[in-house]
């Protein structure tokens, strides 16, 4: 017993560098691993409040350039308006419409990153909103990320410049699409990678790529940048993408949350899907 | 350690989180290049001070960036394995006769200070590049972040000791 307790004095300096990078460890896998980091991250009150001061002083360097960015997309918005009234009959309301499947929040960004291989973006909501995880984050121009934690006040985004993104996009004149992923190896933050577009696809530089429908997170045709460059991948069946992206994302001001009124809808309905399938092979495996 | 010397620490210590967390995670130099001066807290706390209680002071120390730069324990993990090592890294840097003669890093030859400052750097960016990217396949990017931003830590550091050493 002494001999163990002399041999824990003696190491305590290893013993206690061991637990404590073991610890440190342990929270780096959890946080990349999707949804399980609840607590150490910059959404809580700690962290946040010291980030939304700080915004609140920085912020007034960049009026002119939010006044301007706010006045394109009024122009870019009402320009939409006067076409759809120009060409489409107007539309009588009636019992029939259905609400709107989207519904939209805004938020302010307090605190952004882009250099790192996983990079996160904290935002600062309206405390009424009700913001959950796995909402989509656009702005003015385009795509940004997907809610990953939220608190009271304050919401913390995995943005598309990280590696554990991945984004279900199309080409925006056929309806081949994609996932959207982020190449650290040139940790360039107007650059995305395209991947897993089928050959077929008629892919030209300068070609606008859009959202996919296809998930919950975002609707169909949110803006995510043009082509640059594409080469056929090593199995020669797919093409890979380089796209410019729309959003500059080293600055962006303010953002929209958007909440699918539709989510669970789906998802009982694919997991009653899925549920069907595993059923279906469980008896077909019990049959000889 | 006396009563004035706890509070030099205490405040270095929350003066170069938030110097670390609100200026330097932000630089961004050629779209990436981030310095991380804040170990600077490791280096010069105390030689003669407790090592288990810098072990645990530069888990904390990582731990609050990384609360602040959603990275899970990466500046934790990086941090430990510096302030575990330092003792070794003294060794190296200025002789074995280093517990002593208390020797202060600002009064130290300047030799042995860049080789002190730039072997503990490049230890701490490697362990924090290599658990950030968390996957061998990017090694290439691990050394280049590593390469890029020590040099950059380096010089910050050597600046910053050079402007707080005291005149006797």
């Amino acid at each position: 017993m002494q001999q163990i307790i002399y041999f824990f004095i003696r190491n305590k300096n290893f013993l206690l560098f061991l637990l404590l990078f073991i610890v440190a460890t342990g929270l780096t896998i959890n946080s990349h691993s999707y949804h399980q980091n609840k607590y150490i991250t910059s959404a809580n009150f700690f962290s946040g409040s010291i980030y939304n001061w700080k915004s609140g002083i920085v912020d007034y360097f960049s009026l002119k350039e939010q006044n301007q960015a706010l006045a394109n997309e009024n122009m870019r918005l009402r320009t939409l308006l006067r076409t759809s009234q120009d060409t489409i009959i107007p539309q009588e309301l009636d019992s029939t419409m259905l609400p709107s499947p989207f519904t939209y929040f805004t938020a302010k960004v307090i605190n952004n990153s882009y250099s790192k291989t996983k990079n996160y973006l904290t935002l600062r909501k309206r405390v009424q909103d009700t913001i959950e995880t796995d909402m989509g984050v656009i702005s003015s121009k385009g795509i940004v990320g997907i809610v990953n934690k939220v608190s009271n006040k304050y919401t913390s985004v995995q943005s598309i410049l990280n590696t554990n993104s991945k984004i279900n996009a199309k080409l925006k004149n056929s309806f081949h699409f994609g996932s959207l992923i982020w190449d650290p190896e040139t940790k360039n933050p107007n650059e995305a990678k395209l991947v897993d577009i089928p050959r077929q696809a008629p892919v030209v530089v300068g070609d606008t790529i859009v959202t996919d429908g296809k998930s919950t997170i975002f609707p169909r045709g949110i803006l995510v940048g043009t082509i640059k460059e594409f080469n056929l991948s090593d199995n020669q069946d797919y093409y890979d993408v380089t796209i410019t992206l729309f959003n500059d994302m080293t600055s962006l001001h303010y953002v929209y949350i958007i909440q699918n009124n539709q989510k669970e809808a789906i998802q009982q309905i694919e997991n009653l899907n899925a549920s069907g399938i595993e059923a279906q092979q469980s008896t077909n495996q019990e049959r000889p | 350690m006396q009563n004035s010397d706890i509070l030099v620490n205490i405040g270095r210590f929350l003066i170069l989180i938030v110097v670390q967390i609100l200026l330097f995670n932000h630089i961004n130099f050629l779209g990436y290049v981030n310095p991380y001066p804040y170990i600077l807290f490791i280096l010069v706390f105390p030689f003669t001070g407790n090592k288990s209680l810098l072990i645990l002071l530069g888990f904390l120390l990582g731990f609050f960036v990384d609360i602040f730069s959603d990275s899970g324990g990466v500046h934790a993990a990086a941090c430990v394995f510096i302030a575990y090592l330092r003792p070794l890294l003294l060794k190296f840097s200025f002789g074995v006769s280093y517990e002593f003669n208390t020797i202060k890093l600002s009064k130290a030859d300047f030799g042995a200070r860049v080789t002190y400052i730039s072997v503990a750097v490049l230890l701490h960016h490697f362990v924090l590049f290599l658990l950030e990217t968390f996957n061998i396949s990017h090694i290439v990017l691990v050394l280049k972040s590593t390469l890029f931003s020590s040099i950059f830590t380096i010089v910050l550091l050597l600046c910053i000791t050079l402007l707080f050493s005291r005149k006797n």
